[in-house]
């Protein structure tokens, strides 16, 4: 294998826009990783914006195509459930394209981890309105103003039998990382919705900046429904983040397999120097 | 009137003159500012009483077009590469459905690797659709083609979906003048859609029903028999466009030269860069021709056969590979000419968006002539690479 750096720096260029919601993101994310095996560390992203992300970061990784981060995570988890599978979406690609592929893996409790790198805007694209942009909002595929409400993540995956669900935003660093190890470090599969402003296209910096406030983690499920509906992502309400819900169930890998590794039967490992070569 | 306009605007006004009943997409990069021209008309109020939906995906999109298609609605939506993947299951659908819907294609490759650059890769792989596709290699010819797309998808006779396929970025991005498109003209040109088949409450019936084996074939039968006969619909109405606009683009196959011992095919925004090369090779005295094939789907073979009469010869520049065999458009050329013996060289070129040099193109159909290459098919423009069996 080969040597990695212990920052998990790459030679990527990175092409986000300045003032990204995106490098809080990828900082924490590096942190946290670099304090795990990253050997047995696998990251999947979909297309958009925080896709790049993948190329950022000096572990395996997996681009699928639009919308199906989930799926193709699943089926990692299922074939070496040794791995640690950290799924990265934006909300084009988890709430728009490949929302049934995230309520499955949410009622499968595959133990998982998905990011959602939530902009409320397709930014790649430059500046469409998306499932969770608020009501009216005029972007470039709506000038009118969309008519349409946006739905709320956090409570279509507790409906859907996530067993982590949680919420915070790129610009509380603490909160950020504290999130995000602990959705990785649940066993289960974890929802953690990051609001992470597009500078570009739809700036919420100050609008968050405002609203967001750090809440205790609560116990019990009728208490988490109540906090997460307290905003709806067009209201001005104030915006809880933090973890919103926790339960221990047995894992859809757990009951499917038996301890059985699938790619453990017949493995073959390709190394370091032989992908240089392929690439 | 003529301005200089990007390829989007240009597809989105003629669309517009078009007076489509609603107009459904999702964003795909190099189509996304086809339909967001269209949402600002919309939003501007110029679309009268046109429903513009913002989908969830492309697969809701299509899925939107078709219902609304099958209520007698003029449908349009505009997709590329993944996202026409995404749509091809209910695209498949609209057309045994016999929906007109009309969608245009920005060409671009498929995964994977990811790519977002032009190929026609994406609508190439529709091939077998039973969805018209014509491939266009100007911005004015694109306007132009939209209210025949409607016209011929809609005629009784063929109601079947149209596809019209621009180059992604070659085109779409390009800005070029092109003569808009007077509304009474349009008018003139393409009435209302007045669907012969239509959910109603006056006579309820069902689109998609279950066909078991004693029905289905017929289903497929007429399906055949609408998309062959959409050729000579076509012709017609190309020929009427040209009495009213005086800019003639030909029928489903331009043989520029055909008296040309070589001919050299291309289909899309290539043919303009073949032209140049070739015309300068025909000053060298080189007895070369270019033949622009427009319209992929119906297949035109009795028009193929006549632009290579004299062809012993024949070039295809193809953008797409027929994995596990060759070049899409050669497959096409060999199969409609087989009777005439010409050899044809396949040069698959531009994958991904890669470059196609004038250079490459004149190399290519000098070792032709000098005989300095077997007939079959290859890629050209390539890097020396090692390739690794892991």
């Amino acid at each position: 294998m080969t040597e990695k750096k212990s920052d998990l720096k790459t030679y990527a260029k990175n092409t986000w826009c300045p003032g990204c919601g995106n490098f809080a993101i990828l900082n924490s994310v590096r942190k946290i990783f670099s304090e795990m095996d990253t050997e047995k560390l696998v990251m999947v992203s979909g297309i958009g914006c925080h896709g790049k992300i993948v190329d950022y970061v000096d572990v395996s990784s997996f681009y699928t195509i639009h919308g199906r981060v989930p799926a193709t995570a699943t089926g990692i988890k299922l074939a070496n459930p040794e791995l640690t599978v950290v799924g990265f979406a934006g909300d084009g690609d988890a709430y728009g394209e490949g929302l049934l592929h995230l309520m499955f893996a949410a009622k499968r409790n595959v133990d998982i981890t998905v990011i959602i790198h939530n902009n409320r805007v397709y930014g790649l694209t430059t500046g469409q309105f998306t499932p969770t942009s608020p009501e009216g909002f005029k972007g470039k595929s709506t000038p009118r103003g969309s008519v349409e409400r946006p739905f709320n993540p956090l409570l279509l995956m507790l409906d859907a039998g996530a067993t982590f669900v949680a919420r915070s935003y790129s610009n509380r660093m603490k909160n950020l990382r504290m999130v995000i190890e602990k959705g990785i470090n649940h066993r289960g599969f974890s929802f953690v919705e990051i609001l992470q402003p597009c500078y570009t296209y739809f700036n919420t910096y100050d609008y968050y900046n405002e609203r967001v406030y750090e809440i205790d983690e609560i116990s019990g499920r009728e208490d988490a429904e109540k906090k997460i509906r307290e905003w709806d992502y067009s209201s001005d309400s104030r915006i809880p983040i933090g973890i919103f819900y926790r339960e221990e169930r047995d894992t859809f890998e757990e009951k499917m397999l038996d301890n059985l590794i699938p790619a453990k039967r017949k493995r073959k490992v390709i190394s370091g120097k032989l992908l240089e070569k392929i690439v | 009137m003529m301005k200089v306009v990007r390829g989007f605007y240009s597809v989105a006004y003629s669309v517009k003159q078009c007076k489509p009943d609603v107009i459904c997409a999702y964003p795909i990069t190099p189509q996304t500012e086809i339909v967001e021209r269209l949402a600002d008309m919309y939003a501007n109020g110029e679309l009268g009483n046109c429903e513009y939906i913002t989908a969830e995906s492309e697969f809701g999109a299509a899925s939107i077009l078709v219902g609304a298609s099958a209520t007698g609605a003029r449908s349009f939506t505009a997709t590329s590469s993944q996202g026409l993947i995404l749509m091809s299951e209910v695209l498949l659908s609209a057309a045994g459905m016999r929906l007109p819907i009309v969608l245009v294609n920005a060409n671009r490759s498929l995964s994977a690797p990811l790519s977002i650059w032009n190929d026609q890769q994406d609508s190439i792989f529709m091939r077998d659709a039973c969805i018209m596709q014509l491939y266009i290699e100007n911005n004015q010819e694109v306007h132009d083609v939209m209210p025949i797309a409607f016209k011929v998808a809609e005629n009784r006779r063929v109601m079947l979906p149209f596809m019209v396929c621009m180059d992604g970025y070659k085109l779409t991005h390009a800005y070029e003048p092109v003569d808009l498109l007077d509304e009474q003209m349009v008018d003139k040109f393409l009435p209302p859609y007045d669907a012969p088949v239509k959910l109603s409450v006056d006579k309820p019936l069902t689109f998609g029903c279950y066909a078991p084996p004693p029905y289905y074939t017929e289903f497929r039968v007429a399906m055949q028999n609408a998309i062959m006969g959409a050729g000579d619909i076509m012709l017609k109405e190309f020929k009427k466009w040209y009495k009213i606009t005086g800019r003639d683009w030909g029928g489903h196959v331009v043989a520029e030269n055909p008296d040309a011992e070589v001919a050299v095919i291309t289909m899309g925004s290539l043919t303009g860069l073949v032209r140049d090369v070739v015309s300068e090779m025909q000053k060298e005295g080189k007895n070369v021709g270019v033949v622009k094939l427009r319209t992929f789907r119906p297949f035109p073979v009795e028009d193929i056969k006549k632009a290579l009469k004299n062809a012993n010869k024949i070039i295809v520049f193809e953008r797409a590979v027929s994995f596990g065999h060759e070049g899409p458009v050669a497959i096409e050329i060999k199969s409609a000419n087989y009777e005439s013996g010409a050899d044809v060289y396949s040069f698959a070129v531009g994958l991904g968006g890669r470059d196609i040099p004038r250079d490459l193109i004149r190399e290519i159909i000098d070792k032709v002539i000098e005989g300095k290459v077997e007939p079959g098919f290859q890629f050209e423009g390539v890097k020396p690479f090692e390739e690794v069996i892991p």
